[in-house]
Formats: C-alpha cells, structure tokens, sequence
C-alpha cells in the first residue's frame, strides 16, 4: 500500500502573532518556531499504523521553505520512507487553489494509494487544500476522518467522522484523498535508530518546473488585503465573597449587566 | 558539535547537528509529555520506574552510545549528554537509571569486554531487555574505593565471591551487575577484579532497600554476595584490572552525571522563572526584582557554564583524547550548580517553593546526590588538583 | 447582483447555519439592491422551500431526489456548480457545517475560483465585489481577504451571523432542477446520531465546559444539570478527552470544536492557550476555579475562586430562581 502524507509547518501553538508592519499582509516570520500542523502529526502517525498493518511505504510530502525539510526529516525519522520537498520562489503569495494544485502535480508523480493530510494547518485554519486535491486528481474524498479502516483486499476504506449532532460512516473506493481529525494516537516519538537512519534516506526535491506548472497558474484568487488582530479580550472582574454569595451575584451580573440570561 | 569528523584539526561547535537536535527535540518532548507527569508520584513511592524504563528502552535511549552491531544507537558522546539532561529535567531517577546503564553498564563491557560478552550482553542491555547496575561502594569503602573488602577466589571454574555492596542504583530493577572485587586487599589497587554478575547466580541477592533524600526511585539497594559463584568467563578485563576499569568508567559515569546536574539546575531556572514571571508582590511580577533576578541569572550563568565544560569534555572523548580532569571539572562545576539551583529556586517560590505541590523542592533534594555519587566533589577536587600539580 | 447560498435539507430540516447563510445573504443583498438564491438540496424537500422563502430567499433552485437523499460531496458540490454555471451569481455563501466546509473548497477547484473559509465578517460592495474577514493562527490574527475572478465563494463560521427575520408575506421562484454528471466519490453507508441528541456546541448559545479540575466524569453530571436549567450544551477541555471521560465530539478548543457562545462558562479549566483558541469569541466567558493564578481569568468576563462542587451547585439554584417563570 503506498501512502502518500502531506505534511504543512505552522507556527508553535504558544507563538504571539505578530503581524508584520509592511501593509500587514502577514506575520513576523524571524524567530519564531515553526512545528509540523497538529492534525498532519496525527495524520502521519495514521499512516505509519496502515503502513504496519498493512505492508508498503509512506512517503511524507511537503510544500514550503527550506524549513520545510525539518518537518520531512522528522517524518522520515519516526518511520517514513521517502520524503519530498516541493519548495519553488513562484509559489510565494499562493492561495490554497495554488497549494492544492502544487501538491497534486506532485501526488501524480507518486505511486498513490492512500493520500493522508490533517484537516486543516492550524496556521492559516483553511482546511481547504485536501478537497481541493481530491477535486483535481478526480480522487474520491473523505474528510475529517476520525477512524480509518482499509479493506483486505486494499481496493476500499471505510471512513468515520463526526457531523453536528451525529456520525457518518463512508465507504470510499480507493484511491482517495483522506484528511484526518484529531486521534487518540499521537504520533510517536523518534527512536535513536530511526534519528540515525533518516540521515540515510533522502529527500527528492521539485521545483515547479519538474512539476510542470508554471508560477502563473497558480496566481492567488483569493487575496489577502489586510491582517488585523483581534479585539483584545481584557480580565474582567473576580467575584468576592462565599461560594453562596458569588453565585448570586454571578447570575445577577449576567442578567443585568451581561444581559446573556 | 564535533561530529567524527576525519579532520583532526576541526575545534569545537557550539552548535547541534541535525541529528543531535533531533534527538533533543524528542528526549525533551518525551521527558515533557511521559516522564514528567509520573515523576512526584515516583518521587513519594519510591518504586522502581519500570514504565518510564519500557519506554526509554523503546527510544533506544539505553544504548545510546552502543554500536549498531550490538544493537544501539551508535551516538556520540555529546548526544548522550543530550539524552541524560533532557531527561533529567523531568526526572531526575529515570536520568540516573538511564546514566548507570549507558555509562557504568553499557561502557566497561563496549571497552573491555570479549567479543563473547559483548554480543551476549549489550544487544540486551541496549534493548532494556536487561537493566544494569554498576557496584562499587561498600560500607567500609566509599572514596577510597580501593580498600574494598568483597573478596573474590577462584575455585575450579568459578570465582567465589563474598561481601557486601551498598549503595548499588538500579538494583530493585536491574538482572546484570558489575561488580568489584579484590583478590587480596594487601595488593590494593593491583587486586581489584570486575564481574559481571547475572542476578540468578547462586549465592547472589539485592537486600535492602536505601531510603533517600533525592532520586529516590532509582532503586538504590544493598547487594549481598554469599559465596556468589560467577562463571570465569564473566571476568571482564583480566585478574587486576578492575581498578584500572572502574576508574575508566566513572570517567564516562561523570560526564553523565554532569549532565544530570544541569538537567536539574535548567529544570529549576525554568520553573522559578516561570514562577517569577507570574508572581505579583507589591503590584508587579517578582520577575521585576534586582534580588529575584540576582538568583536567576546566577542560575541561567552557572548552568551555560556547566554545558560548556560538559561538552568541552565529551568533545575531547571523541577525539580520542584524556578526559579525566575535563570530566572531573565539568562533574564537579555542574552538582555544585544544581545544588545553589535547587536552593534558590526554593527561596524564588518562597513558602510555595517549601510544600510538595510544588517540584522545586525534588529538584533541591534530587541536586544534592550529584554532590556525592560517582566520586564526592572532594575527590573531583583531588583528581583535578593531581592533573595541575602532574600534568601528564 | 446575486449571492447564492446552499442548504441541506437533512432529518426533515434546514439546520440552523443554512438561515444564518441566508439571513446574511438577504442582508447583504438588500444594502445594494441585490438578490439571494438558494440551492436546496435533499429529498422531499418541499416543506424547506416555504421557510426559505420566507428567511430572505428570492430564487430557490431545488435538487430533489432519493439518490441526494444521502450526503455525497461530489453530488451536492457539483449540484451548485451546475446552478453556478447557469446563474453566475457574484457569491456564494455556504454554512460552515462539517458538509459545507468541504463543498466549498471542493466547488472552487471545480469552478477554477477562489474560496475563503470560516469567514466571520462578510461585506459586499455594491458591483458585486465581496470582501470577508476570517480568523487565522487560531485565531490570533484576522484576515481581510479579497477574490479574483467569480463566484466569490466563502464558508460561513455558525452560531456568527444572524439568522434573517422571518418574512410571511415573500415570495420566491422555485426551479425544479435535476442532477447532471457529478464524479464518483465515496458513498455514505452510516449515519448515527449523537447519543441524547444534545444541543450542537457550535450552535449552541450557552455552553457550560469541563476541565480536569473536575477530578472525574462522574462529576460532569452537575454541569449536566446546569446546562439544563440554562438551555445550554456541555463541553470539555481536551485533558477531559485524552483521559477517557468524554468522548471528542464534546472537546472545545484547537483540535477540537471552536465555538462562539453568548455565554461560555468554564468550569475547573485552567485556561491553556489551546483551549482558549477554542471559545475566546464567547461573548461572556465566566470562569470558576479553585487556581486564582490560572491563566482563563485574565480573559474570563466574571470570574469565581472558589471549589466547583460548591459553586456549581449554588449556581444552578440561582439560574432556576431566576429563569423560573414569574407567576402571573
């Protein structure tokens, strides 16, 4: 089974947002740590298990910077077998249509049975670019999985994911784009042997050219005008006084001052 | 830092290679996310951390520095510093339990062991299939190691040994030991032999177990030797080179030491200053203090310092050259940081910092055994003292 | 001008986030003189097509058949691309829903156009130009992003926008439309409620969550009550979660749901950067802990110190004395 992982790197979680001062299209980038995006973590660990159980290679996949090969190596590192690293100057600016098109060209060239993304990069939380994938390789598509289970025979899938007020349950034909919600399964940590071995395996590189895409196709349609931060949220007030007493003064608040009961 | 480079004439980086940062990044993620959580309920129980130990053996962090042939990593020095520190900072047991292993267990075997031994015994040992412990001390014999009275004869095919070992870490857990004897205490270090003893070897069992002020799930015990018969094969070295082999392997021992200090002294400068930062007295952060800042700068100062003779010393063990002395600095300058650490990050957290709701005080009981174990810091002093008034 | 906007018609109902979708377009379009249409998809949707019209729709375009009885999102996307090519509205507007956050983006590859996701602020210029907000970096930052090319397509974040005002006296044009050629993709097999049948957090209006200071899932059965009496949803802190006490669906926060409450109160939360990402749009966020260090009462509107099986209790009583209904 040949499983395809495409891997996005987002700023740290604990990160303050700066946004930057030139017209406030995006952040500060100096200094700031940059970890592989929550779900593609959970993800990878996704598609090392079917690796495990059901014999093939996972091959980690990443568009970006060359930062982006830390994210390759650490993949590489807790099991994968391949890496590729799609990093070209054209693809700056790019919206998720650009990203999406990017990686398919790049998928194409893959064997492909199972392509694995998070849900969305907790970065710009678009969550866009896996369906978009499945659009323009004409690959069946299941979102948010929350339970994967690949058929004996390889040829299907059955997906689960949560909906409002419910669950759904796919059974989507292979090959299929499938992006992956959160998991009880972190992903694993890096033995000292798998540290030592992805020193030997490599990472093949494409530029867009070798895809075959040229920097115009892939021209934003949608664009950032502004960035902004958020009102600022300040501490309000702590009630005084016994469990009782705040209690009371609590709902008070809320009906008279908050007005939200 | 120096990677085996063929060039000889390469100095000193203070930078991680990738590999080497890779390997931090993960130790430090799983001390954060496994070790640390478990680490105060290991601290009151004082049982043997069996899980924590799984689970490091799973990572391939006992044999770090073993070949791949037998088994291991086939790490440097310098990441196994990495290693021991980033877990110490979470726990301070599961680092020595770990340092024994790699330094005191690990090593004498990879340095003096025969082809036999080694593939018999490291495979498992890196695989933590076996835990090691590493036995020298003895109640009348703690500095000066060389009046060990644990005597050992050989009769037919095997050697007898008898005695009493005190203050053996990992013993509650460990199945393979090394430990010292003398064939006659009158040939002083001459006499000295190593065994490695397997834990059902007649004659042969773990008695007490110590209770202590720090790391105190390390399983630090007694061990009894009741005519304990040892086959001759499990000779390490030959008859009279023990001394020479432990004084080899607390080289090692104290580069993992050292590390274990500064694990503690870094977990101690990040959770004062945390504290620090959030602790409002007179309307602003603690933080904000000329005498709150004294101590944590003196900390941030010491444990840089500490790292840097520690890596000074592994950087001239993989280059093959004399270490001792380096060793010796960077053990002694490293428990002396943790310990003023461990003390000031008390004072920092104030009458928080006195009360088990808070780690600072395991890490002020945990720092003082750096001061004492694998040679006091009086005995650092006298090795150095010997390098400046010898120098070889 | 014309935004179009999708609903689902699914267990004989609209859902609330398809209104909202509409209420917005309705408003939007009435600033500048614009008109709204609606693709219904479903089977035997004829009872959703009067409540749209009524919420603001003026054309609605129905797809109405057992085969779109089930989700499919090749068949529903390209149910819109169909109406899209036909109609060429300026914008179009999809509820944020699980199904509406993948039709988006899956209908602008399709259509070769751009899509903004979870926008929480829409804007439409009278020539037909939208401009949206969304939020980024867990929501640290916003976003105000502008398109290229039409339809403009966003996906709406629920719970945001207001549902339109109801309307009795609209009327819409209904179009009867059949499903051409759509891709085929994977097949729904299953569908399962969630047990209780609880109020959705995302749409819910109060939300009453859970940390680890609860000390058990035992204890959930108080905030339980209490989300009772205020007609709220219960939530959970992904510590909740990753013990085993409850299950994902109920975890508010950066891998979990993000929700946007009139009133948010967090119970035995401390407040971890991951968990406020998750609900610190709430309009009033009350936080009761025993920690007074913890970190949920630096955004907290009206914090409590105090043990939660103490306060929650009291709290309970106090919201029924005042909801109680005051007799006459």
């Amino acid at each position: 089974m040949n499983i395809v992982v495409c891997l996005k790197q987002v700023p740290d979680t604990e990160t303050r947002i700066r946004i930057k001062d030139d017209a406030g299209k995006g952040i500060v980038r100096e200094n700031v740590k940059f970890i592989i995006s929550p779900f593609d973590e959970f993800a990878l660990e996704e598609a090392l298990r079917l690796k495990e159980k059901l014999g093939g290679q996972v091959i980690a996949l990443s568009l970006g910077p060359d930062r982006a090969k830390d994210a390759l190596r650490t993949a590489l590192a807790v099991g994968a077998d391949k890496a590729v690293h799609v990093n070209d100057g054209g693809l700056a600016g790019t919206d998720s249509l650009g990203v999406a098109r990017t990686l398919a060209a790049a998928i194409r060239k893959l064997d492909h049975d199972v392509v694995l993304f998070g849900k969305k990069g907790v970065g710009l939380d678009r969550g866009q670019v896996p369906a978009q994938v499945a659009q323009i390789l004409g690959l069946p598509f299941a979102g948010q999985a929350t339970e994967i289970t690949v058929s004996d025979d390889g040829k299907s899938a059955t997906v689960d994911r949560e909906i409002e007020g419910g669950r759904e349950r796919f059974e989507v034909p292979l090959p299929a784009v499938i992006s992956r919600e959160k998991s009880a399964n972190e992903l694993r940590h890096a033995a000292l042997k798998g540290i030592m071995a992805a020193k030997s395996k490599p990472i093949q590189a494409f530029t867009l050219a070798d895809l075959g895409l040229d920097a115009a196709a892939l021209q934003p349609k949608v664009l950032v005008s502004k960035m902004e931060y958020p009102t600022e949220r300040t501490a309000g007030r702590v009630l005084q006084g016994d469990a009782a007493t705040a209690a009371r003064e609590l709902v008070r608040l809320l009906h008279e001052e908050a007005k939200v009961i | 830092m120096m990677t085996l480079s063929e060039t000889a004439v390469a100095g000193p980086s203070f930078e991680l290679t990738e590999e080497q940062r890779m390997l931090q990044d993960m130790v430090r993620d799983f001390a954060t996310s496994t070790l640390a959580p478990r680490a105060a309920a290991y601290d009151r129980s004082c049982e043997f951390p069996h899980d924590n130990v799984k689970e490091m053996a799973e990572l391939g962090l006992l044999g770090v520095t073993v070949p791949d042939t037998y088994g291991g990593a086939g790490m440097d020095t310098l990441a196994y510093t990495i290693v021991i520190e980033e877990i110490a900072k979470a726990c301070a047991s599961t680092a020595v339990i770990a340092a024994v292993q790699n330094s005191l267990v690990n090593f004498p075997l990879m340095k003096f062991g025969t082809e036999e031994q080694k593939k018999k015994y490291l495979p498992k040992l890196a695989s933590g299939e076996l835990i090691g412990a590493y036995s020298l001390t003895e109640p009348g014999s703690g500095s000066d190691a060389v009046a060990m009275q644990t005597r050992v004869r050989k009769e037919g095919n095997k050697y007898i040994l008898n005695g009493t070992k005190v203050f053996v870490t990992n013993a509650t857990g460990a199945e393979l030991f090394i430990v010292y004897a003398t064939l006659d205490p009158e040939l002083k270090s001459k006499g000295v032999c190593a065994f490695i003893i397997e834990k059902n070897y007649p004659g042969f069992s773990v008695g007490r177990h110590e209770e202590m002020m720090g790391v105190r799930a390390s399983g630090t015990s007694e061990l009894i030797l009741d005519n304990c018969e040892v086959p001759l094969e499990n000779l390490l070295g030959t008859e009279g080179e023990g001394f020479k082999i432990a004084l080899a392997t607390l080289d090692v021992g104290r580069l993992g030491i050292a590390a274990q200090a500064i694990g503690i002294a870094q977990a101690c400068l990040d959770y004062s200053l945390g504290y620090a930062q959030e602790r409002k007295q007179f309307g602003k952060a603690i933080a904000t203090f000329q005498l709150i800042q004294n101590k944590l700068v003196e900390m941030a100062v010491n444990i840089d310092a500490a790292r840097m003779l520690l890596w000074r010393a592994a950087w001239l063990r993989e280059r093959g050259q004399n270490f001792t002395k380096e060793a010796s600095m960077a053990k002694l300058f490293a428990s002396e940081t943790a310990m003023k650490a461990g003390i000031e990050a008390v004072q920092v957290l104030g009458g928080y910092g006195y009360t088990k709701d808070y780690p600072v005080e395991r890490y002020f009981r945990d720092a003082k055994i750096t001061q004492i174990y694998e040679g006091t810091a009086e005995v650092q002093k006298i090795v150095i003292a010997r390098h400046l008034t010898n120098p070889a | 001008m014309t935004i179009l906007t999708v609903a689902e018609f699914r267990a004989g109902g609209l859902g609330k986030p398809a209104l909202e979708a509409l209420g917005e377009a309705r408003r939007q379009a009435d600033l500048v003189g614009g008109k709204t249409g609606v693709v219904l998809i479903g089977h035997n949707v004829d009872p959703a097509v009067a409540t749209l019209t009524r919420y603001g729709a003026d054309e609605i375009y129905i797809f109405d058949s057992a085969a779109l009885e089930n989700y499919s999102l090749e068949k529903y996307a390209s149910a819109v691309a169909q109406v899209v090519e036909a109609h060429k509205p300026d914008v179009v507007l999809i509820p944020g829903t699980v199904h509406g956050r993948e039709i988006a983006p899956w209908l602008a590859s399709r259509l070769g156009v751009g899509a903004a996701a979870d926008c929480i602020g829409i804007k439409v210029a009278p020539d037909g130009a939208l401009e949206a907000v969304r939020p980024l970096y867990s929501g640290k930052a916003r976003a105000r992003v502008s398109f290229c090319g039409r339809p403009q397509i966003a996906s709406l974040r629920p719970n945001v926008f207001a549902v339109g005002d109801v309307n009795d006296s609209r009327a819409a044009n209904s179009h009867r439309m059949a499903l051409g050629e759509a891709p085929a993709g994977a097949v729904l097999r299953e569908v399962a409620a969630a047990s209780g049948g609880k109020v959705e957090l995302s749409e819910a209006r109060v939300i009453v969550a859970g940390g680890r200071g609860l000390k058990g899932p035992e204890h959930f059965d108080m905030l339980e009550k209490l989300a009772e009496v205020v007609g709220g949803a219960v939530g959970a802190s992904r510590m909740v979660v990753d013990l085993g006490w409850k299950p994902h669906d109920m975890q508010v926060g950066q891998t979990g749901k993000v929700v946007n409450p009139e009133l948010y109160i967090a119970v035995g939360i401390s407040g971890a950067i991951q968990h406020l990402v998750g609900m610190q749009t709430s309009k009033t966020i009350v936080a009761i802990n025993k920690d007074p260090e913890a970190p949920i009462f630096k955004i907290a509107d009206y914090g409590v110190v105090g043990d939660a099986f103490e306060v929650v209790p009291l709290l309970t009583e106090e919201f029924k004395k005042a909801l109680a209904p005051v007799s006459v």
